[in-house]
């Protein structure tokens, strides 16, 4: 396409904007730096917490905590081997650690230093990645897709989605009293806070029904879980019934919980803010297969390919993760 | 098993005096008679490791013997009956094919028995060929993926001195792993958080496991990195034990005074003490005959003799 007939198109162009685009809707009630404020609160009642960063304090609320409890704060710098390596010698001595950096540089940079020095001893270690799956416009080196695929291999490793403030909130407490290490998908700045509506508590370790419905029930992590609780509402003006299962906490999956929704005539659809391959739909299929249920599932998911650049509606909407995409997936399964 | 206990008892096995007060209790010459007997004993454990195994990284426990004799038998406090004694100094193994040495320097120390060193390498034995923490009492990492126990050793220094504990953060490296970033990621992490209670040991026998070092990735100048790092640097001769500890002196002197992590630079021979072993040609996996065992042992003893009568 030439630059002008770029220019002629009829729609303006969305831009890229910062690094971390939001992805609340205009309007939608938020909560600011939900981690940052969670992990402070959870350091006020637990002196072993501290805090460390590779140069991404500001970008994954870390700052909070750094500046509430500066000297329990440790500035790494862009070494994220050092970062990782160095949580475990904090755990060791018996100290809680919050890791933070950005998903891609944790999964794929210091990959070794959290299998062997944290997850192999069990230790107490807790790794906050941001800009989870796609979350950034700035392409595939920000843009941690396959982060979920890269660490479920890994024993002993608790991986948590969480789809808004209240699951951020709820889940930090938990991950730093729970034995053996943590990876949480980050999401930061003003963060959408959508779960007070649904009478729910995040649990680590368990999925939770956020509502019923009869003809579809889809099961979802992440920011995904807010997208299918909007989907679910604008497929009742089409007269399809849709039931919404969160399902946070990646591994140890809540299967028991899960297969019990999806042990129905229903249609089932799994949907995650992850590539295809190696996240909650491969979770899912797996829990299926092994419990013999012989049941169709449906992913909505970003697929096996480095994504595209730009704006962050843009990109959802193009990768099938918007409400429109999930609307018309639905409708088309259902014939 | 022959010798061993002919040059006379282990040390006491648990060591929790202040360094200083410890020194006035001997004199330079008994001190450095001390750990070198220490040195002896870890040679002749890791000879009867490798006769289990029959081949195995010998050649590297022989030349780093002094190094693990210095630290363990006159730098370390621990406590041998409570390997996580809380206030004991840590000592990280990062060079995990190095297990074989270790353990010899944790029997030495008393913690783990001198009969279990022949399990070593066999099936659910607490000794196995690449070091590892959840295995074996004593082992505060667990190694062999070379360039981490520095990166851990930053966050222990840091987490103790946090704690306001006293204890001391040692890392066992090797000069090949001076080749990993990470290592120098925690070298300059080291510096900027002003690590006086670490100290970092490097193993310079210039040999990895495709060959000579700088034929395989050049690291020199060594020394002139790591000061160019901001490290306390002192590089010795790693076989000779007076000037190992004479090098730990000084670092204990330097970290207390201005709060820099000290490294001391060990040149060694890998198989150092067994002629046979010494003029062998050089080997990362080295491998004996059935037959040489006992050689090993025979001219480690003689010279360790001779030594000791000159």
């Amino acid at each position: 396409m030439s630059a002008t007939t770029a220019v002629k198109g009829t729609a303006p162009k969305l831009k890229t904007s910062a690094m971390i685009a939001s992805f609340a809707d205009p309007g939608q009630k938020t909560a600011p730096a939900p981690f940052g404020h969670a992990l402070v609160k959870a350091a006020q009642e637990n002196d072993k917490i501290v805090g460390l960063t590779a140069d991404l304090g500001k970008y994954t609320d870390m700052h909070i905590f750094a500046n509430a409890f500066p000297e329990r704060f440790f500035q790494m710098g862009m070494a994220e081997q050092l970062l990782i390596g160095a949580a475990a010698g904090l755990a060791e001595t018996g100290l809680v650690p919050f890791a933070s950096t950005y998903s891609v540089f944790a999964a794929r940079r210091a990959y070794d230093f959290l299998c062997l020095d944290s997850a192999e001893p069990n230790l107490n270690v807790n790794i906050v990645g941001g800009l989870p799956g796609l979350t950034t416009g700035y392409g595939p080196s920000h843009q941690a897709t396959e982060d979920m695929a890269i660490f479920r291999g890994m024993p002993n490793l608790t991986i948590v989605d969480p789809c808004d403030s209240v699951d951020i909130e709820q889940a930090v407490p938990q991950l730093a009293a729970s034995e053996g290490p943590t990876y949480l998908r980050l999401l930061r700045g003003n963060v959408p806070t959508v779960l007070d509506e649904y009478g729910y508590t995040f649990e680590l370790g368990k999925a939770k029904v956020l509502r019923g419905g009869n003809d579809v029930v889809f099961v979802s992590s992440g920011l995904m879980t807010m997208r299918a609780l909007q989907a679910a509402k604008a497929l009742a003006a089409h007269n399809v019934d849709v039931a919404v299962v969160h399902a946070p906490t990646i591994k140890p999956f809540d299967a028991a919980t899960v297969l019990a929704e999806l042990n129905t005539d229903r249609l089932a659809v799994t949907l995650e803010n992850h590539s295809v391959v190696g996240g909650l739909f491969e979770t899912v299929a797996s829990a299926v297969v092994t419990a013999g249920l012989g049941k169709r599932v449906v992913p909505v998911a970003l697929p096996d390919e480095f994504l595209d650049a730009g704006a962050l509606p843009t990109l959802h909407e193009r990768y099938g993760l918007s409400v429109q995409r999930i609307v018309a997936k639905v409708l088309a399964e259902l014939g | 098993m022959t010798a061993v206990h002919e040059v006379g008892p282990q040390m006491l096995h648990t060591r929790e005096l202040p360094k200083k007060e410890r020194m006035t209790q001997e004199t330079a010459a008994e001190r450095l008679e001390r750990v070198g007997a220490a040195a002896y004993r870890i040679r002749h454990h890791a000879l009867t490791m490798g006769e289990v195994q029959g081949q195995g990284y010998v050649g590297q426990a022989l030349g780093a013997a002094d190094m693990l004799a210095a630290v363990y038998s006159d730098q370390l406090r621990y406590r041998a009956e409570d390997p996580e004694w809380e206030g004991r100094d840590r000592f990280l193994l990062s060079t995990g094919h190095y297990a074989i040495g270790h353990y010899a320097a944790l029997a030495e120390a008393g913690v783990v028995p001198v009969e279990e060193l022949e399990t070593y390498g066999s099936d659910d034995s607490r000794l196995p060929m690449s070091g590892m923490s959840t295995y074996t009492p004593g082992m505060e990492i667990s190694g062999g993926s070379l360039g981490h126990g520095l990166t851990i050793a930053v966050g222990m220094a840091l987490g103790l001195r946090h704690q306001g504990s006293e204890a001391r953060v040692y890392n066992f490296l090797s000069d090949g792993e001076l080749d990993e970033g990470s290592t120098w990621e925690a070298a300059m992490g080291a510096h900027h958080h002003q690590l006086g209670n670490l100290t970092a040991m490097v193993d310079i026998n210039a040999l990895q496991a495709d060959g000579k070092t700088d034929t395989v990735l050049r690291t020199e100048p060594v020394t002139e990195k790591w000061e160019a790092f901001g490290w306390y640097t002192q590089r010795v001769d790693g076989n000779d034990v007076g000037a190992l500890l004479a090098a730990f002196d000084n670092a204990a002197a330097q970290a207390a005074a201005v709060g820099r992590p000290s490294v001391i630079l060990c040149d060694t021979k890998v198989g150092r003490g067994v002629p046979l072993l010494e003029d062998r040609e050089k080997a990362h996996f080295m491998r004996i005959e059935e037959h040489e065992w006992q050689l090993c042992r025979e001219q480690l003893t003689a010279g360790y003799e001779g030594k000791a009568a000159r």
